[in-house]
């Protein structure tokens, strides 16, 4: 449970992947124009990242790996990722209709960022159990969505700031993100103080 | 000729991919940091760029509309594993430098991009060139941006030490001092454009890269709204 714990504070906080680890950027600069926007893709992420965990540990434990061919994982991964956010748009247009209508736009989109790529493919470096793993995804996916709504709130306030000419739009957006990704040096050996 | 080498021009400044279509933020930010793993990672991406591109472009009339994007992402990713695979046995100090941004490159959006807007359209040999072109841009970004970082943040370039010990601004190194160059050099390069007169159109509105048909906001989301 204390590993548990360590892996999911670690992913939210310390590594965060947006903010610390530069995964997902293209989202994080495109979608985070407005607070609604900002939840509906993260949560899609939360959502994809914790499924995509969950399926590509088997595949690689027990096909990909017995067979020695773990080289592949790249190319699998990005299939599975392909496919399962396509089986789950299917499912939830069918069964969840109401999550689907907050979700439906985002979830294609989620197919190349590389966030859940990165996700993927560190559990399998990391050696990750599957449970481990579902922890780090859903870690992952939280850190994103809180990096994405603190974002959104810093990106409401510059519209209103007057930068010089050539900072508007995308030069002062990555001001602004370096001074939030700033922020979050400040959460650096808080995990590890926290659970020793 | 000309014409040829126009395409290859027109991937390190017109439409150069980083700073003009904003594509590929993560390693681009990521990998800055050193100037050898900026070389690395460009030219990875600029081998991939290449094959994928000239491979796409002849299969351009083989593979069905509807499922382009499966088939364009899975032609890239076997070229990342013969990259990755290659760096690992020959280059392994490289390989440990870029570790995960290297499987990475299959979900770059300059790859995908590109052969979404080029090379599905043209034929092989002009395809290649747009993706060395692409290719070149993209290391040229990479290697200016590492200079930086690397000369301001740890006082080395190439790890030649320029910079006496304890006199480095660290943070650059970080990741806030790469937001931080990727936002200046972009100001610069608006800066200099208006200068000389020229409107620089940053593709950002949309999803902050130009056009790729899986990023968010662009194609993907359009295609959304229409199917609606």
């Amino acid at each position: 449970m204390r590993e548990l714990l360590i892996i999911l504070f670690t992913m939210v906080l310390t590594e965060n992947y947006v903010l610390v680890q530069f995964l997902g950027i293209c989202p994080f600069l495109g979608v985070s124009k407005n607070l609604s926007s900002a939840m509906g893709m993260s949560a899609a992420v939360v959502f994809v990242m914790t499924i995509a965990s969950a399926v590509t540990w088997p595949v690689y434990h027990l096909i990909l790996d017995p067979l020695g061919l773990g080289y592949l994982n790249t190319i699998a991964f990005i299939l599975i990722i392909a496919a399962l956010v396509q089986l789950v748009e299917i499912a939830l247009k069918k069964y969840l209709h109401p999550l689907y209508k907050a979700l439906g736009i985002y979830l294609p989109l989620i197919t190349t960022n590389c966030a859940v790529l990165a996700v993927t493919l560190l559990n399998i470096q990391e050696d990750y159990s599957l449970l481990e793993s579902v922890v780090d995804g859903l870690g992952a996916g939280l850190g994103f969505m809180l990096a994405m709504v603190l974002f959104s709130g810093v990106r409401r306030t510059l519209q209103r700031a007057k930068p010089p000419k050539c900072f508007e739009g995308l030069p002062i957006t990555l001001v602004a993100a370096s001074l939030t990704s700033l922020s979050f040096m400040g959460f650096s050996g808080l995990v590890e103080n926290l659970f020793n | 000729m000309l014409n040829k080498l126009r395409i290859i021009g027109n991937g390190l400044v017109n439409e150069n991919p980083v700073l003009r279509l904003v594509l590929g933020t993560c390693p681009t930010l990521a990998i800055s940091v050193t100037v050898s793993g900026a070389v690395g990672m460009g030219l990875a991406a600029t081998f991939v760029l290449i094959c994928s591109g000239m491979v796409i472009s002849s299969l351009r009339n083989v593979i069905p509309d509807k499922v382009r994007i499966p088939c364009f992402i899975t032609v890239i990713a076997g070229f990342v594993t013969v990259v990755m695979m290659v760096v690992e046995a020959f280059l392994p100090a490289l390989y440990d430098s870029l570790g995960i941004y290297l499987p990475l490159i299959v979900v770059n959006c300059i790859i995908l991009g590109r052969a979404e807007m080029f090379a599905s359209k043209n034929p092989v040999l002009d395809s290649a060139l747009d993706g060395l072109g692409m290719g070149l841009g993209f290391t040229a970004v990479l290697f200016l941006m590492a200079s930086f970082r690397e000369i301001v943040g740890a006082g080395t370039w190439f790890g030649i030490r320029l910079i006496p010990e304890g006199y480095q601004i660290g943070i650059m190194t970080m990741t806030p001092g790469g937001f931080f160059t990727f936002g200046m050099a972009m100001a610069a390069l608006t800066a200099v454009m208006a200068r000389r007169g020229r409107k620089l159109r940053l593709q950002a509105e949309c999803g902050s890269c130009g056009g790729c048909a899986g990023c968010p906001g662009c194609g993907g989301a359009e295609d959304k709204e229409e199917e609606k």
